[in-house]
């Protein structure tokens, strides 16, 4: 049996698909004519424009139906599987309940001289980001977050008060690397006070490359576009996964990078 | 028109329940004060700008002032006598001078005593006084805008959302969905806005998903808007937050600006943002009775209850919160006309009848709040990305506005939870709510559920569930119902929270010609 596919109208192989899209040009053929040269370019040949309308006096909307003259061979498909499990609210809650018995300590911070506390209480906070709920919402999960300008030796102090499972640090502010900086010394210190005993050590922020885990001294980076639910799988993975803890080797597990497109949907769209 | 035949008597429980729970806390909130009320009473007093050399970067004029007189005399007393008694003694000209003089560490603040405080309580009033009167010279501007240009041609008004971070750019979506339709435009705050403990200054192109709130971009705004008023020939509407760590003075700075809508919740802050509870109910107060003064129709968050908890087994928070928010409103001198009392469609639509659900809760809060400018909103839970399905949904959602005569539709995006919406989102969701007002918009007229049917039957069910909860509100206190988590399953204990150090206890001697002032509606 073939590998190839092409989309599927009505018909095995007839290609057919629909596309809707703004041109910045005013109503009339002229702007249908760039829409189905588009369309064409896209791979849509022949393509109908079912519809158009002007949206202002400057742009057109149009939807386009049409047959799409590329196959796909799904022996090419390659998938970037994350090495942990997306979770549900409840899966996690579950996870940690079955695995810990107790609840899951996080402490989360910016640290150093950064007083943007967007990224971690995006995180945190129960109002969340990109429609998911922050970690507070988990009922298994208990979260400290220290909020802004924590100094490194306050939040190690704090970690180690509160039995600290994990450790998220957000870092926003990136002039002169002051991100990667901070980084650095907050994973030497927990290493320096704790040694193998240290929490989990997690950094997140729009600036990080989730591939410099090993480099920074912590466990998992987090880049821009990261949503609370994939900290909490990550969380519910790393420390009440089914191997369970796993000590400091765990380190290892961070080059594979959960990467997912720009942040999606605006989380305060519709809410206060 | 009545059509849900709810029991008088138990609505009339209902509100003396909520104005049972709240007492105490208006008590509580009377008897405190925050930092930011303090900073909200010295920018009517004509603080502004920012000290831009400090190390931490610009910090607004009345954080450096209001942090000092803290810490020199506390601010049991009040900021604005040592603050008024300071600029006397040192002679100098303006409010700005003596914030400049503070930050060279030249200025020694106390509580002046006898004569001194009778007269740096006169200068403080007279400044104070200014700052309202300009308020005042704004709603009469709204009022005679509203006359001059009209208002919407029908309800529900259609209010539609920008956040693109830069304020420039948001004007421009803002006048392209006025010309669209668009009656109330609202501009999202950056993410995490509601944490910071000042109020950014001047023009802002950088935020997180939003634009931040300052004085400056209000500014911009409202002027942009004015202009695309005339042009369409109907009164704009302008939006933002008086929420977070600073609300008393966003409040302020939207009176100053002549915004018309705040989103302003009695509880919000606590439960999804962590914020200390006696902080918010102190400068909740505040900021209402700016909004009363100013004629800003304040915005309430019960939509978000719906977020968190399920929209069908915690329906009966949302009345409950809104009623809490209407008496927290009423005593700071809201009028019902200014209640834009908030609830949401949200019910998962797998469920069944999830239509006559949401039209049983839609007219419940019609009909408990028959003068209040409820607001709509659109769902946002079940939106999954299939956006032919969120169209639909969205139908439905403005469907059950019209139908049960909403005041204030947030205008919903098949795009929710994919992208920030594009322009032809905007479009397409216009149309759709046009289609539906257009088509059905009268129907209201003919609509009569069924005495004894499904919809009139979980309306009385929610009405019954809300005064038993508002019951034990009543007996155990509203800050420990917010302490175990009725509301949004959140747990927050009233000594807890963000902003904490900020609140402080009036002593004997406390004075405050701003809230004098608000208390008894004088402009002198």
């Amino acid at each position: 049996m073939s590998a190839l596919v092409r989309p599927y109208g009505d018909t095995r192989g007839d290609g057919m698909a629909q596309l809707s899209f703004t041109l910045p040009v005013p109503h009339g053929p002229r702007a249908e004519g760039a829409a189905l040269l588009l369309a064409r370019k896209m791979g849509m040949d022949p393509a109908m424009v079912v519809h158009s309308h002007p949206i202002g006096p400057e742009f057109t909307f149009f939807v386009v139906y049409g047959s799409v003259t590329h196959t796909v061979d799904l022996d090419e498909v390659t998938v970037v599987e994350r090495d942990y499990p997306l979770l549900t609210p409840g899966e996690v809650n579950t996870a940690v309940r079955q695995r810990l018995r107790r609840e899951l300590v996080v402490v989360g911070a910016c640290i150093g001289t950064d007083a943007h506390t967007v990224g971690i209480d995006a995180i945190c906070n129960i109002k969340g980001f990109a429609g998911e709920k922050g970690l507070e919402y988990y009922r298994e999960l208990r979260v400290v977050n220290l909020g802004a300008q924590v100094p490194v030796p306050d939040l190690v102090k704090r970690a180690r008060a509160e039995r600290a499972d994990a450790v998220l640090v957000s870092q926003v502010v990136t002039q002169r690397d002051a991100h990667l900086r901070n980084t650095r010394e907050m994973s030497a210190a927990f290493r320096e006070a704790m040694g193998e005993r240290r929490p989990l050590l997690v950094a997140g922020g729009p600036r990080f490359d989730p591939r410099m885990a090993a480099d920074l001294g912590v466990d998992r980076v987090f880049s821009r576009g990261t949503t609370p639910g994939e900290v909490a799988s990550y969380l519910a993975h790393a420390i009440a996964g089914p191997t369970g803890p796993t000590g400091p080797a765990r380190a290892e597990s961070a080059s594979t990078d959960p990467t997912r497109a720009d942040p999606v949907a605006n989380p305060e769209a519709t809410r206060p | 028109m009545a059509l849900l035949d709810l029991d008088p008597r138990a609505v009339a429980t209902a509100r003396r329940l909520a104005e049972r729970a709240a007492a105490p806390v208006i008590d509580l909130a009377r008897r405190h004060t925050t930092v930011s009320l303090e900073r909200a009473t010295l920018r009517l007093a004509g603080i502004t700008g920012a000290d831009h050399t400090h190390r931490a970067g610009d910090v607004p004029w009345v954080n450096r002032v209001v942090d000092t007189v803290r810490a020199h005399c506390g601010l049991d007393h009040g900021a604005a006598l040592p603050v008024f008694h300071a600029l006397a003694e040192h002679g100098l000209g303006t409010l700005t001078d003596l914030a400049e003089a503070t930050a060279a560490g030249q200025v020694q603040y106390r509580v002046p005593t006898g004569a001194d405080a009778a007269r740096a309580e006169g200068s403080a009033r007279a400044a104070i006084a200014r700052g309202l009167r300009a308020v005042d010279r704004n709603r009469a501007d709204r009022d005679r805008l509203v006359a001059d240009l009209g208002d919407p041609p029908r309800r529900p008004w259609l209010y539609l959302i920008v956040a693109t971070g830069d304020i420039d750019e948001d004007v421009v979506q803002a006048a392209n969905a006025a010309r669209a339709g668009a009656d109330v435009i609202a501009v999202i705050r950056s993410t995490g806005q509601s944490l910071l403990d000042y109020v950014p200054e001047g023009a802002t192109h950088h935020g997180f998903a939003g634009t931040y709130a300052t004085e400056e971009n209000f500014r911009i705004m409202r002027a942009a808007m004015d202009e695309v008023s005339r042009e369409v020939g109907r009164y704009i509407r302008v939006t933002n937050y008086a929420s977070g760590l600073c609300m008393s003075e966003i409040a302020v700075l939207a009176g100053l600006r002549r915004l018309d809508m705040m989103l302003n919740d009695s509880m919000y802050g606590i439960l999804f943002r962590d914020i200390n509870p006696v902080r918010t109910f102190v400068d909740q107060r505040f900021s209402r009775q700016i909004h009363a003064r100013a004629g800003i129709i304040i915005n309430t968050g019960e939509d978000n209850y719906l977020t968190t908890d399920d929209a069908v087994d915690a329906a009966h928070t949302v009345t409950v919160s809104q009623l809490l928010n209407e008496r927290f409103a009423h005593e700071a001198g809201l009028g019902d006309h200014l209640l834009g009392l908030g609830h949401a469609f949200e019910i998962d639509p797998a469920l069944p009848d999830s239509f006559r659900l949401e039209l049983a809760h839609a007219l419940l809060a019609r009909e408990l709040f028959p003068d209040a400018p409820l607001k709509w909103m659109p769902p946002t839970k079940h939106m999954t990305g299939d956006v032919f399905n969120g169209y639909l949904l969205n139908g439905f959602f403005n469907l059950a506005g019209a139908l049960t005569g909403q005041s204030i539709l947030l205008v919903g995006m098949m795009t929710e939870a994919v992208a920030t919406p594009f322009l032809s989102d905007r479009d397409l969701a216009l149309r759709n709510v046009r289609h539906v007002l257009d088509a059905a918009g009268g129907l209201a007229e003919d609509f009569r559920p069924a005495p004894g049917g499904l919809i009139v039957k979980r309306a009385h069910q929610v009405l019954g569930e809300a005064v038993d909860l508002l019951a034990r509100i009543a007996d155990d206190g509203l800050l420990n119902a917010i302490a175990e988590g009725t509301f949004g399953l959140m747990k927050r204990p009233a000594d807890q929270g963000r902003g904490a150090d900020g609140v402080i206890a009036k002593a004997e001697g406390y004075r405050n010609p701003a809230t004098d002032l608000l208390d008894t509606g004088g402009d002198q």
